[in-house]
């Protein structure tokens, strides 16, 4: 009874103190809290900021700019904002911020999730979002007990008097904390006192996820909504030449069909209609823009492209000079495939275009092009077009594309309808934006003593940026296209870096660490032979070249020690070692594997994973995204391809593109080390040191190099029967 | 047509196609959406589903297929459900997307087998795919569920 009194004058109160809203200016960082008028908020909430809200039972709602797809940026940026308010942990709750200027990530300018940033961006502005409500929960106890402001604390969603004990709680200090000034500079809790981050938090999406609850983008319903798919070009760049329209408005359930840029649009209550609308059109194409595109051709155009001169990217020394002086020269050359994301949610968006508003719902990791391309689609202004970021089922790095959003906003602006747009497996196969397939030649050189003293590589690749982020291209690089390579960790006196440009036709964008991926393979394999050529053991001759580079030296100890480096590998197992910093970390990885002599399977038993972020937030999010890194690393090392035919994509689903299932997966052992080093990104960096190491442990246990991406059985044989 | 589907303890009259894909009738008809779309042939298992208790790839039938049977969904296991509990337990989701069906035939293996060992466990699971690579810890929450007496 007291209860409901005390809920009741509170509603009323805290009525009255709804309007106050602060947001996070962009015009710097740190970013600067300013007040900001809000008309009324209308449901007896307190919003100290743009960042969070709270309601009358004590639940503060933080905003979350930055998508989830898995590596658990909500429950990081929430412990960023309760560990300043001093929350209690049962108080926290998510959800998807509005797209909207404020909520642009203050170093990209943008909202954007990529790059391994969601928490290291977005640390500062949640941290002070968090310690202004406090300061303002603080300052509103001070006043109502008439006390100086130094001597109350905030603790677990109260605020106490420290010398008279009394006790006021946050939900019953809303109103008053509301008419109190937005302090601009709110000091932040020293690490010290931090209750949250560091430690082990539950996931705020888990119980959710467990229970089939979350809504993803496929999982949205709008009243009145239609389904449609799009009948596409089988080749790039493949023009329509026929289709029937008439047999697809034949199909029970189709509504409309029409010709959009690409292909035919096919629109109907329900998902399998659409489909079926598009088979009965029997669309003929012509060849494409690249008909005799294929992977034997493929292979042809990289070695072509190897002859032609490149940009000279990085010239460190005199790598010509060094060639002729060096002791020993070696010489190899590399390939990495076209891979997929394959995230397990197809692309998918539901759009809602009316003649004065359109209303999106996306799974996507980039709110502002969504955006952008709404406001080209629709003639409409930013002001007029609402975004719901919907959870994401995966992403790694494909989600940032937003075509389906321009599909879906155009199809439902001309049926004059909502329609759901859900790209099939085999569309989401045929449409993806690769990890760029590549070609590397290196020479490198060791003086008298084994120690490496050039390094010339040219690498043949497409450019990501051209098309993505065309403001990071300086003078025709492509900085994707030399990442790992120009910026090798190691110490390397003459060091000549070429890059040719590869045109294709093959659309490829962000993959999961991006350049990384592929160049770590190349030049941590490399490495290796150099390693094995002054026949000094890979860890010393590693270490030896990282005297400069503490931080990288110390995750690659970590795993040696770890993982028994040192000791006798167990009978038939070989083990690999690799390293690379990205994303604001250093990762190291060992692999332990066995090859059979007869399958040529490769038999990963063992990774031991060590990286250094700087700073953890939640120390068991960041085991998640080792664990996650590498096996999807190990999948993309042993078995990822994405094959070419008849001048477009021949991969269509998970039977001709397998990824690494349960019975595949090594003993994965992750250490995280933590200093006082600025705070890096966890998503991505544990990627690129995967597959060197398990191809430096092929080496160990069979004398086999394997230069070649995926190592796939047959390609062991193959090895096999030419080292015999 | 009108077709009844027995779905979690209740009846639904649909009124589909009955050659329609059990999949999607459950998702887009009855809303249903923990269930997922995948792939469409059967080939990743985030559609997993019980019929009569077997685990079964929902997008690999028809309505018709499924009429007369109980069919269940992740929405039809309880909340307190030892599986799901360790799953939280193990914080095993990442995206979560491919996790219902993962969960679903995790919860038939153990009605099936209680103790199962970790070999019968990877080859109970084998079939289903995770990008987000979340086995080992799949692999943890089933042990973990097996040892509270998951077969419940």
């Amino acid at each position: 009874m007291t209860n409901s009194m005390d809920r009741r004058s509170f509603l009323k109160k805290s009525a009255a103190c709804a309007g106050l809203m602060l947001a996070v200016s962009l015009s710097g960082f740190p970013p600067i809290l300013a007040a900001e008028k809000r008309t009324d908020t209308g449901n007896n909430q307190w919003i100290p900021n743009a960042w969070l809200r709270m309601t009358p039972d004590g639940v503060v709602t933080v905003l979350i700019n930055k998508s989830e797809l898995g590596q658990g940026t909500w429950t990081g940026l929430a412990m960023l904002v309760a560990d300043q308010l001093d929350m209690d942990w049962k108080d926290v709750r998510v959800e998807a911020s509005p797209v909207r200027d404020e909520y642009k990530d203050p170093i990209f300018g943008m909202q954007l999730t990529g790059g391994s940033t969601g928490i290291r961006n977005m640390y500062d502005t949640m941290s002070k979002a968090g310690a202004a409500a406090r300061e303002m929960l603080i300052s509103a106890a001070a006043s109502e007990w008439k006390v100086p402001i130094g001597e109350c604390l905030a603790q677990k969603g109260n605020v106490t008097h420290q010398k008279t004990g009394k006790t006021l709680s946050y939900r019953q200090l809303c109103s008053q904390a509301a008419k109190v000034p937005v302090p601009q500079n709110p000091p932040l809790k020293p690490r010290d006192q931090f209750q949250f981050i560091g430690k082990n938090m539950p996931r705020l999406d888990m119980f959710d996820k467990v229970n089939g609850k979350p809504v993803f983008g496929v999982d949205v319903f709008v009243p009145g909504m239609l389904y449609s798919s799009i009948e596409r070009p089988p080749a790039y760049g493949a023009k329509l030449v026929s289709f029937d329209k008439a047999a697809a408005e034949k199909v029970p359930g189709v509504q409309k069909v029409f010709t959009v840029p690409e292909g035919v649009a096919v629109v109907a209550t329900n998902i399998e209609s659409a489909w079926k609308g598009r088979k009965a059109l029997n669309a003929k194409w012509d060849l494409g823009s690249m008909p005799d595109l294929n992977d034997t051709s493929l292979q042809r155009i990289f070695m072509d492209h190897m002859r032609k001169k490149g940009l000279v990217t990085k010239n460190v020394g005199d790598v010509e000079q060094a060639f002729k002086k060096a002791s020993q020269r070696m010489m190899s050359v590399y390939s990495a495939p076209y891979v997929a994301h394959a995230a397990f949610e197809p692309q998918n968006c539901t759009a809602d275009v009316r003649p004065d508003s359109c209303e999106i719902w996306c799974p996507t990791q980039a709110q502002t092009s969504a955006l952008n391309v709404a406001m080209k689609e629709t003639g409409l202004p930013a002001d007029k077009i609402t975004i719901h970021t919907t959870m994401l089922g995966g992403g790694f790095g494909g989600k940032v594309e937003v075509k389906v959003v321009e599909e879906a906003v155009m199809i439902s602006r001309t049926v004059g309808k909502p329609v759901k747009h859900i790209w099939s497996r085999k569309e989401d196969f045929n449409n993806d934006c690769f990890r760029p397939g590549s070609l590397h030649m290196i020479e490198g050189g060791l003086d008298d003593k084994g120690v490496p003293v050039l390094w010339r590589h040219k690498v043949v690749v497409s450019p990501i940026m051209e098309r993505l982020l065309p403001a990071m291209v300086k003078g025709g690089i492509d900085p994707t296209a030399v990442d790992g390579i120009a910026n090798m960790d190691y110490s390397m006196p003459n060091l000549y870096v070429e890059y040719v440009k590869l045109d294709l036709p093959i659309p490829v964008g962000f993959w999961r660490s991006v350049g990384n991926s592929s160049n770590t393979f190349v030049v941590e394999s490399f490495i290796d032979e150099m390693a094995h050529g002054a026949g000094k053991d890979p860890l010393e001759f590693r270490l030896n070249m990282l005297k400069e580079n503490p931080r990288a030296a110390g995750v690659l100890k970590k795993v040696a020690d770890a993982g028994g480096w040192s000791n006798p590998a167990p009978k038939d197992i070989g083990r690999g070692i690799a390293v690379r910093f990205s994303y604001g970390s250093y990762v190291a990885q060992m692999a332990e594997v066995s090859v059979d002599k007869k399958t040529g399977v490769i038999k990963v038993h063992r990774m031991v994973s060590a990286i250094d972020p700087g700073q953890v937030v939640n120390p068991d999010s960041v085991l998640a995204q080792i664990e996650g890194a590498t096996i999807m690393a190990i999948s993309v090392a042993l078995k990822e391809r994405v094959s070419f035919k008849n001048g477009g994509v021949a991969t269509s689903s998970f039977s001709d593109y397998p990824i690494l299932t349960m019975s595949e997966i090594p003993r994965i052992e992750g250490h995280i080390i933590t200093n006082n080093e600025k705070i890096g990104g966890v998503g991505e960096p544990c990627v690129p040191p995967v597959a060197p190491a398990i191809a430096n442990a092929v080496f160990a246990a069979t004398g086999l190099r394997l230069r070649s991406l995926p190592m796939t059985a047959d390609k062991v044989r193959s090895a096999f029967k030419a080292k015999a | 047509m009108m077709i009844e589907l027995l779905v979690n303890g209740k009846k639904h009259q649909v009124d589909v196609d009955p050659d329609s894909n059990l999949l999607w009738v459950i998702r887009e008809h009855l809303k249903l959406v923990g269930t997922k779309y995948g792939c469409g042939e059967g080939a990743c298992g985030s559609c997993t589903v019980h019929l009569d208790g077997e685990p079964t790839r929902s997008c690999q039938l028809t309505v018709k297929d499924a009429q007369g049977k109980a069919i269940t969904t992740i929405e039809g296991i309880p909340e307190d459900h030892p599986v799901k509990e360790a799953w939280i337990a193990e914080q095993t989701s990442q995206c979560g997307y491919c996790q219902p069906g993962q969960i679903m035939q995790a919860v038939a293996l153990l009605a099936r087998n209680p103790k199962p060992s970790d070999q019968q466990i990877v080859d109970s699971m084998d079939g289903l795919l995770c990008r987000c690579g979340t086995y080992p810890r799949i692999i943890k929450a089933i042990r973990k569920a097996a040892g509270k007496g998951g077969s419940r």
